[in-house]
């Protein structure tokens, strides 16, 4: 059977995985699919290398291979995000825009910000969004849940220039971590904000719990990562929620690309499914930001 | 491609679109893959473990002969499980069995299942253990089981020179960091599958911290999405030689079959 790369390619958007391929022609046949794929999810702290730009070439190694275009990276360089100072905060954002300079095409950056600090959330929102290359907030992590309305001046800003807001979520068998979010408490903050745009991060994690609590609020957007690649997740969010309300985020580099985006390509779900989930639905999502930006999408 | 780690039947909380063994055996092949290693999810949670082993010999027989190898349970705190070992190995002509020590409630430093490997190692069926089936996080709320540590194997598997030993859906159980399993690292009798292996360079630092010749494919399918796997092979960076003995070659050596 001769395999050629366009066919494997085909094959792995449609879900039918390499058939057969012989091991001398498997090298050839890495990215997993022929969408543009965008990742909304993304942290540099796992990776190997000393700086942002060596972490995050590391990373753009990786989407080469998946055929991955681009990610939004955003805190967790240092193990400190659930309670960070201001200085913390500001280095982390730092590290951010440092590394998505180097790499312009392949990475865009998210603030980081604990909203508890009401006063230095705007100002860092200010320096980073407004007047800084970041095109989005989160993934917000912080020890304060999301629906406190310690949140909503930064919903507020984040409204005014139409930036989405990625907001770290888990409802957890056994209880979440002290100050934890999980779905309900975003579908409060959604609630009070409903021209705000946010992205359930994680969908819970537990996502048969996740997908149900968000269902009613059309303003929160499912996302897959960062949980195991249990099947079915991707066709009860698709069946659930319609698949213009589901975006593709790895959670990389604690979680693999693979196992993240298998959820998608092996999803039971149409090409024009996935192609919205793996990267049409952030585009979207992004637009206002990145024209006003003038960056491509 | 061989496919060391996927179950019949019905995952007791969730509907899956692969648990009919029909659909399974259809997909996998859909896949490239030429040989799957199937336990059942019936073993999990069923005390009549003779029944379960009957039922996924049948189903393995009627839906993927020479496809589908069945690795039937065997429960070393049920009375008489001797019997079902003889049953999976004579009658069935099984090359090995599947355990779930997490599941079934005992320690695989227990006694009995010191006795459970050494009887193994006596009559050549080869062990998977299964130290996790799901996150923890996810679990239903009345059915909490954590995994099986695999640290007091790590103590005694050097009593098991000739036992072949598979470690499934290990995760973040056989992280690096945790020197003391590093006798079953280390051990050249015992294999991992890389189904739970996660991080950007998971799979690397994994055979790394094995020995590549000692890592299988291994996808959790259906419970997981079959495509994790492949595509954490597919983006290792890994050689031509490498990638092949990963997806088949060491699960053949394995069972004595390379």
């Amino acid at each position: 059977m001769v395999v050629t790369r366009r066919s494997v390619v085909k094959g792995l958007a449609a879900g039918l995985v390499a058939t057969r391929i012989p091991a001398g022609e498997a090298q050839e046949a890495r990215a997993a699919t022929s969408f543009r794929a965008w990742d909304v999810h993304c942290h540099l702290g796992p990776l190997p290398g000393d700086t942002p730009e060596e972490k995050l070439g590391v990373l753009i190694e990786h989407m080469d291979r998946l055929g991955i275009e681009r990610v939004i990276v955003s805190q967790g360089f240092e193990d400190h995000e659930t309670h960070p100072t201001r200085d913390e905060v500001r280095l982390e954002n730092d590290r951010v825009m440092r590394a998505v300079k180097h790499y312009p095409d392949r990475a865009l950056g998210a603030l980081y910000v604990s909203p508890d600090d009401v006063v230095f959330c705007l100002e860092e929102f200010d320096r980073c969004v407004r007047d800084g290359p970041m095109v989005s907030v989160g993934e917000l992590e912080s020890d304060v849940r999301c629906n406190s309305p310690a949140l909503d001046p930064l919903v507020e800003r984040a409204i005014a220039m139409n930036v989405p807001i990625l907001q770290h979520t888990w409802y957890k068998t056994g209880g979440n971590e002290p100050g934890e979010s999980i779905p309900f408490d975003l579908v409060e903050l959604a609630k009070r904000h409903p021209d705000a745009k946010f992205i359930c991060g994680h969908t819970g994690g537990t996502w048969e719990v996740g997908i149900r609590a968000i269902r009613d609020t059309k303003n929160i957007w499912a996302e897959v990562a960062g949980s195991d690649p249990t099947s079915g997740f991707t066709e009860m969010a698709v069946r659930e929620l319609g698949a213009e309300r589901v975006v593709f985020g790895s959670d990389a580099g604690g979680r693999t690309f693979a196992s993240q985006m298998a959820k998608v390509v092996g999803a039971d779900i149409s090409d024009n499914e996935k192609e919205m989930i793996l990267g049409g639905n952030l585009r979207r999502l992004l637009a206002p930001m990145l024209k006003a930006k003038g960056i491509r999408a | 491609m061989i496919d060391t780690n996927v179950h019949l039947f019905q995952w007791p909380f969730r509907r899956l679109a692969a648990d009919d063994p029909a659909e399974l055996a259809k997909r996998l092949q859909e896949r490239g893959v030429t040989e799957a290693w199937a336990g059942s999810f019936e073993a999990l949670l069923c005390r009549d473990v003779s029944g379960v082993n009957a039922r996924l010999a049948d189903g393995c027989r009627r839906y993927g002969e020479n496809f589908l190898v069945p690795f039937g349970c065997v429960n070393p705190n049920m009375p008489d499980w001797e019997e079902d070992l003889r049953r999976c190995h004579e009658e069935y002509g099984m090359p090995g069995i599947r355990v779930y020590p997490n599941y079934h409630g005992y320690s695989v430093g227990s006694a009995g299942f010191a006795q459970l490997l050494s009887l193994a190692e006596r009559t050549g069926m080869a062990v998977q253990i299964a130290l996790s089936m799901e996150d923890i996080r996810t679990q239903f709320p009345l059915m909490v089981v954590p995994p099986t540590d695999p640290a007091p194997l790590a103590e005694s598997i050097a009593k098991y020179p000739r036992l072949k030993l598979m470690m499934l859906n290990a995760g973040y159980w056989t992280d690096e960091r945790r020197t003391e399993i590093d006798p079953l690292r280390k051990a050249r009798n015992v294999y991992f599958d890389i189904a739970m292996n996660e991080g950007i360079g998971g799979l690397v630092r994994l055979r790394k911290a094995t020995a590549p010749e000692r890592v299988v494919f291994g996808s959790h399918h259906p419970f997981f999405y079959f495509e994790s796997a492949l595509l954490k092979v597919r983006s290792a960076g890994l050689p031509h030689d490498e990638e092949a003995a990963l997806l088949e070659e060491n699960a053949r050596a394995f069972l004595g079959r390379g």
